[in-house]
């Protein structure tokens, strides 16, 4: 009787095994907020360069895409190495790129237009590149508004999810929307096509292999 | 107990629990602080590009005072665009595709003296003559032309220069001669981004002799009353006001007069959004993007772009019968 009681008070002062990482969540959410940071202090140093909106628009929608593209890795990421914690931070890096791109069309239509709806809609319709990051736009608001844990409740996990593959749609729009923009040098789009490929091809190869395990089990 | 002093009191001793984890405390904050710096950092890399550094000593050749004869202020009293803006937001492809690529790296690696500037072609006197001759043979004008970028931007440049007329009527087109071929250095090492394949290398403009003749059409040689930087195309550069600034071929090696039209490096890479003529016009949109406004750099708002950049009375007549919608 004696020999335990005298243990608890040390095994009680052990550190309590919580969740591993716990700096993973507030980490990625104070480094996330960086090229906001980054802006505002060029912005208000008046180091954006020689045509700043220019350049707010173009990091805004670039920061927005990668955040896409990285909240879209982090299932495979567990699927291929059997990592969970990229499932910690998914939500977040959607929420991210979301929220990026908001900021990327709030500078477009205020600062870079002007709100002048009339050239804006005009721009929608008549430009390729403008019409698909509008429809990216379109496609990534729903997402942002369902991501919480109420959204996933109402909706019912099958449906939600569902209605959260329409992520891949956003990404391939969005790598879309970047290569029709540049003029002359696609490297870069073409690296995030490439990247977003491999994403989609390792879902999908995953996606029938389960289907074929499925149909070989006994349990129908 | 009093060399001590007095004891904390109990409410300021660290828990136990607390002093336990200590480390597993400290090691936390560090991994936030590094994963925080991580992401942070790794956003940046992917986006933001490479920055403008400023530019120090190690110059080929920094920019030196011009001696200017006369004056035109041609941008109908518009405060010139700062010097900073001018030479630090620049396409010169020949250096990287980023606007801050050419201030960062043209000047370290491109020699504009000495260099040869090839007349050839159609005319009475071909031959070779070293730029700084070409700047004795003319007086030295300051020129100040608004700039229409083709991405609708645009700026209010002071160029030095001559006119390109000066310089053709002194080596005589002959009758057979249309148009005026320049062409870019083709060297890799002076300008590394020719080994990569974004365009068709040497860079090619041209134009038709009588805009080649045209008073406004300037073969620049400096801006702000000094010689060229690198990343504005030194030594020697065209400036044609009425047209996008892709036109402005710069560091021209080569002036041939021809007998048909040039092809020209924009118009064979993408044909369906860069042509020939390239004269600034709102009604002719670029495929992908409006051309009815620009934002002048340093500007918030759009402003509408003017037929022939604001130049329609002294060139409107250069194109008198043709379609400019097809002919763009």
């Amino acid at each position: 009787m004696s020999a335990p009681a005298a243990a608890a008070p040390h095994a009680a002062a052990r550190p309590r095994r919580g969740k591993p990482y716990p700096w993973l969540e507030p980490g990625v959410l104070v480094g996330g907020l960086g090229p906001l940071v980054s802006l505002a202090q060029r912005a208000f140093q008046g180091t954006l360069g020689a045509d700043p909106i220019a350049q707010a628009l173009n990091e805004l929608g670039l920061v927005a895409l990668v955040f896409l593209v990285a909240s879209l890795a982090c299932t495979p990421a567990k699927i291929l190495f059997g990592w969970t914690w990229p499932l910690r931070i998914r939500r977040m890096l959607g929420v991210y790129a979301a929220l990026y791109a908001s900021l990327h069309v709030l500078t477009y239509t205020v600062l870079d237009q002007g709100l002048d709806w009339a050239a804006i809609v005009k721009d929608v319709l008549e430009r390729k590149f403008i019409y698909v990051g509008a429809a990216t736009f379109t496609l990534l608001l729903p997402l942002a508004l369902t991501s919480t844990n109420g959204a996933v409740r109402r909706l019912g996990f099958a449906r939600w999810k569902r209605l959260h593959r329409l992520a891949y749609a956003a990404g391939v729009l969005g790598v879309l929307h970047f290569y029709l923009r540049v003029k002359r040098d696609v490297a870069e789009p073409q690296a995030y096509a490439i990247a977003l490929a491999t994403l989609l091809f390792v879902r999908i190869a995953i996606a029938l292999r389960d289907r074929a395990e499925a149909q070989r089990s006994p349990i129908k | 107990m009093d060399e001590l002093g007095p004891a904390p009191p109990s409410s300021e001793i660290t828990s136990e629990r607390h002093y336990l984890r200590r480390r597993e405390f400290l090691r936390n904050a560090g991994l936030f602080t590094a994963t925080a710096a991580t992401v942070a950092g790794g956003l940046r890399f992917l986006t933001s590009g490479r920055r403008v550094t400023d530019r120090k000593g190690k110059d080929a050749a920094a920019p030196t005072a011009l001696d200017v004869a006369k004056r035109l202020e041609e941008a109908g009293g518009e405060e010139p665009t700062p010097e900073r803006d001018v030479t630090t937001y620049n396409n010169f492809y020949e250096f990287g595709t980023d606007k801050s690529d050419p201030a960062a790296y043209a000047a370290q690696t491109l020699r504009p003296r000495p260099w040869t500037v090839t007349i050839a072609g159609e005319v009475e006197k071909p031959g070779e003559v070293d730029v700084d001759q070409l700047l004795r043979w003319f007086p030295l004008e300051e020129r100040v032309y608004r700039m229409r970028c083709v991405e609708a931007w645009s700026m209010v440049i002071p160029w030095v220069g001559f006119p390109l007329g000066d310089l053709l009527r002194r080596v005589g087109p002959t009758s057979r001669a249309k148009y005026v071929q320049m062409t870019t250095l083709l060297d890799p090492e002076q300008m590394p981004e020719q080994s990569g394949r974004v365009l068709d290398w040497p860079y090619v403009e041209g134009l038709r002799i009588d805009e080649a003749m045209h008073p406004l059409t300037l073969l620049a040689v400096g801006l702000y009353g000094k010689t060229l930087p690198a990343q504005n195309g030194a030594p020697l550069r065209l400036v044609v006001p009425w047209k996008y600034g892709f036109k402005g071929v710069k560091s021209i090696v080569e002036i041939r007069l021809t007998e048909t039209e040039p092809r020209t490096t924009w118009s064979l890479a993408a044909s369906n959004e860069y042509g020939f003529y390239a004269n600034v016009n709102p009604a002719v949109d670029h495929p992908r993007w409006s051309q009815a406004t620009e934002r002048r750099i340093g500007d918030l708002r759009r402003r509408p772009t003017l037929p022939f950049n604001g130049y329609g009375e002294q060139v409107a007549s250069l194109y008198g019968g043709m379609d400019l919608r097809r002919l763009f």
